[in-house]
């Protein structure tokens, strides 16, 4: 099959690899019909998450057809659906508790290792997140071995667009457990930090969940304007005071509730942020973390913040005596995709959460790395991109 | 308690993380037949009842679905079984063991016949964890620390450190237990065969 594959930093390739094959009793293995590129694969096209190896297959944001099933899974051949990216047994204690991205099990033993050191405890599986997170070869494919598929998988039915369900995937449901985390009360003000998909789809999960502004923080106008489609006030960092902004809007309170969606490679020429880059790029530090440092600050006192925004590694600067003092509650965490899949279909389905908005380019897999060049180099225009492993074929057949 | 072998009654923790001493030394009461001088221990949660886990592991031939480096275990009678474990270079390191403690349901241990290149024993423990969440699993295993030939070959069996084998093995049993098989990232089963990372 071909598949896109990581061969190192700001190189991606499509390969012609093995096609994937049943293993376990409860696999599936799905055709892909569309796969996007997640804001969180460009922090492994900087290379900046460890323990990739060249020729590891991307993706983790996809969906097809089900085109065969081992005995223990509960698919049929022909079924469409769609695969959230956290690779969850459904029957330990964390799956049991619907804490799916903390299954002990998803992560193969050996892969355990890394993430045990670093982290206390290793976490679930992801697909085509390095080998820290499973090792698994990811959907930016024709085909994929799918694990555990009686337990991740979410049928979709029929008439209902690629397009409409996808980001079921990953991006929708992280951007509602993002407003979940926020604990939002009917009549908060709520701040989203970064207007990629995830912030965006916060924006309309905050407004679902009763808040009665939503203030959205970016530097690209386009995706500035995406949010004030969805009723948020906007804020673009490089003309404004944010935090002076923030202040002035809610009336010297600040937001009940902070949001940082922007993560691990934050932009911007702040102090904080130029240090930490400095720091980066001697490995003194990993993560740059300005946008979660200025949630903080501005946050109301007593207020909640949440931080779906991935970062890996250690930090320091940060504000840790404005958490303590002002008594905020921070939530975070990878999401507990497989926990919101019904409701948020059926949400979908019912048109109350609008996802379509944020394609702006669809094309076949097989241009794949121009893909990524695009959406690393041009985030004010390529919002989201969409491979179709599909036109592939009809583009090679009309060349 | 899970674990009466406790750290030299400093605190409740468990003996083999202690930071002082000698606790391989310190087992003699708890473990009875102790063969070998190094002690690795490690403790897993398993959401299931501790009667399936402790018949699962009493006969001994099972253990080779999860343990990487056990080739086979032949169950001669009810208290003997014969290893065969993988070593490099194609080669296999052989020896009887001997279960010397058996309480059906809460607890296994075994030890090395005389003569073995390896001398070890091992014990596992199956307790009822708290609030429903199933059996927590304690495995103490105690081994000779490797030298000469046949202890280069045991550190390359053991990759260099039982510690790491004991908790890979750990996390293939809970995994074979909790969801009827063991995770893997392979593309196909010629991959998962080849026990690839």
């Amino acid at each position: 099959m071909r598949a896109l594959a990581w061969h190192g930093r700001h190189d991606v390739r499509v390969d012609t690899v093995d096609d994937p094959e049943i293993v376990n009793r409860r696999d599936a293995i799905i055709k892909v019909t569309s796969t996007a590129i997640c804001g969180s694969d460009l922090h492994l096209y900087d290379g900046y998450i460890p323990t990739m190896k060249a020729g590891d297959i991307l993706g983790h944001e996809f969906m097809g057809e089900v085109v065969e099933v081992g005995p223990g899974s509960t698919l049929k051949k022909g079924q469409r659906v769609v695969v959230p990216f956290t690779i969850a047994c459904g029957s330990c204690y964390h799956c049991g508790k619907q804490q799916f991205s903390a299954c002990d099990n998803g992560n193969p033993a050996d892969n355990q290792d890394i993430a045990e050191k670093l982290y206390g405890q290793p976490m679930s599986g992801l697909f085509g997140y390095s080998h820290m997170t499973g090792g698994y070869a990811g959907g930016q494919a024709e085909y994929v071995r799918v694990p555990y598929s009686d337990v991740g998988p979410i049928v979709i039915p029929d008439g209902v667009d690629d397009d409409k369900v996808l980001f079921l995937s990953d991006i929708l449901p992280t951007g509602w457990q993002a407003a979940e985390n926020a604990d939002i009360e009917p009549g908060d003000t709520v701040a989203v930090w970064g207007c990629g998909p995830v912030g965006l789809f916060a924006v309309q999960s905050a407004f679902l969940m009763g808040a009665a502004r939503v203030i959205a923080i970016d530097h690209f106008p386009k995706r500035l304007e995406l949010a004030r489609r969805f009723g948020a006030e906007t804020i673009n960092f490089e003309e404004t005071a944010t935090y002076d902004a923030l202040m002035q809007m809610t009336g010297g309170i600040g937001p009940d509730a902070c949001i940082d969606s922007v993560g691990l490679e934050a932009h911007g020429l702040f102090v904080d942020n130029v240090v930490d880059q400095i720091k980066k790029s001697t490995f003194l530090g990993t993560d740059r973390i300005h946008s979660i440092r200025q949630a903080i600050v501005a946050c109301r006192k007593g207020g909640r913040v949440s931080m779906p925004a991935v970062y890996g590694g250690i930090v320091d600067k940060f504000p840790l005596g404005a958490l303590m003092e002002k008594g905020l509650t921070l939530k975070t965490g990878q999401t507990h995709v497989q926990r919101y899949l019904p409701g948020l279909l059926n949400a979908i389905m019912e048109e109350k959460i609008d996802t379509t908005f944020l394609i702006s380019h669809r094309m076949p897999l097989e241009q794949g790395a121009e893909a990524y060049r695009m959406f690393h180099d041009e985030q004010n225009d390529v919002t989201k991109i969409v491979l179709k492993p599909g036109m592939a074929s009809a583009a090679a057949a009309t060349a | 308690m899970t674990d009466g072998a406790t750290n030299s009654g400093q605190d409740d923790a468990p003996l083999a993380t202690s930071k002082h001493g000698d606790p391989a030394g310190e087992t003699g009461g708890r473990m009875r037949e102790t063969a070998g001088d190094q002690i690795t221990s490690r403790a897993v949660t398993i959401n299931r009842p501790r009667t399936e886990l402790y018949a699962y592991w009493r006969d001994f031939a099972n253990l080779a679905t999860f343990m990487e480096n056990v080739e086979r275990i032949d169950v001669k009678d009810a208290t003997t079984s014969h290893w065969v474990v993988a070593a490099p270079a194609g080669k296999t390191v052989e020896w009887d063991a001997l279960v010397t403690e058996d309480e059906a349901g809460s607890l296994i241990a075994w030890e090395s016949a005389p003569g073995a290149d390896v001398p070890n024993s091992g014990r596992i423990e199956f307790v009822e964890a708290q609030g429903g969440r199933g059996t927590v699993v304690t495995a103490t295993i105690l081994y000779d620390p490797p030298a000469g030939v046949v202890g280069k070959i045991v550190a390359k069996l053991f990759q260099r450190e039982p510690a790491i084998q004991a908790r890979r093995d750990l996390r293939r049993f809970k995994q074979l237990m909790e969801t009827g098989e063991i995770s893997t990232n392979a593309m196909n089963p010629a991959q998962a065969a080849a026990k690839e990372v």
